[in-house]
């Protein structure tokens, strides 16, 4: 991967979120938070990482590294972050994504080779065309493969 | 809800995880809609060289944003960053622990931001977390 991909972005894609995705996800990640089973205090709202299930909504043509050839065996998740403007979305929300490729840089690696660091960017705005979220997702391409991910 | 300490270097009892299975990383992946066969099938996980299947990173950071939240507000998340360090294994006991790193005042809100991890029973860091809330009424 190099810097020739800063820019490219992936097709927007829809995302309905649903109270029962939400339940399974609060139970997945072994919350003992109400405020994801709804109830009384109205629609569920969702857990922090939630926003990673948004790949049930999105296609090939949803990446911005469509048809780039990658080497998946040297290329580590290092950070991954989330970010909200106003509380975290509620069941009900109908969600528009986009992704795109922010930034791509190199760094010498500790042990020897390089490491190119690609951070890929996708925004979530809300029906009334509002941005609601923005993850930000920073994958690691070793020169060689690796055995920590 | 009781009063929770916001005083800076304040912590919040630690979660300390059953040990880590298989069916935890299917349960999540099944939940994220990540399949990556190297997390639950193990011939798969051999042929790439790898002892047995490996924990998800995305699931214990599932996890510490959950401990997050239950202690400072599912509402009130405004911002959660993890770090993956070293893997995590089937078998682990993960302990999850989080402080208050500073609380501040921004666009006429009070925030406060927090510092979490996520340790195996090696010692070694999973995970390393940082997130912000809006202070809890």
């Amino acid at each position: 991967m190099d810097t020739s991909l800063e820019g490219r972005t992936g097709e927007p894609f829809t995302m309905v979120v649903e109270a029962g995705k939400i339940r399974e996800f609060a139970r997945a990640t072994k919350s003992q938070n109400d405020a994801y089973d709804g109830g009384p205090h109205g629609a569920p709202i969702s857990p922090t990482t939630f926003l990673m299930s948004s790949a049930f909504w999105q296609g090939p043509e949803s990446s911005p590294l469509a048809g780039v050839k990658l080497n998946w065996e040297r290329i580590l998740h290092g950070e991954q972050e989330f970010r909200f403007i106003g509380a975290p979305p509620r069941a009900g929300d109908v969600l528009t994504g986009q992704s795109r490729i922010d930034k791509v840089f190199e760094k010498a690696g500790k042990r020897g080779g390089t490491m190119t660091f690609v951070e890929q960017v996708t925004d979530f705005h809300n029906a009334t065309g509002e941005l609601v979220a923005e993850l930000r997702s920073t994958m690691i391409e070793t020169s060689k493969a690796t055995t920590e991910g | 809800m009781s009063t929770i300490d916001l005083t800076v270097g304040a912590e919040r009892e630690p979660f300390v995880d059953k040990p880590l299975t298989i069916t935890d990383f299917v349960r999540y992946q099944g939940a994220s809609g990540d399949m990556n066969p190297i997390h639950h099938d193990s011939s798969f996980a051999a042929r790439a060289g790898y002892p047995t299947p490996f924990a998800v990173g995305m699931l214990q950071a599932g996890v510490l944003g959950t401990y997050a939240t239950d202690w400072l507000g599912a509402e009130n998340v405004r911002r959660f960053k993890v770090q993956f360090r070293e893997q995590a294994w089937p078998g682990d006991v993960l302990t999850y622990s989080g402080r208050i790193a500073a609380v501040r005042d921004e666009g006429g809100e009070r925030l406060v931001d927090v510092e979490l991890a996520c340790t195996r029973q090696t010692g070694g860091t999973h995970l390393l977390g940082w997130a912000t809330f809006v202070a809890p009424n």
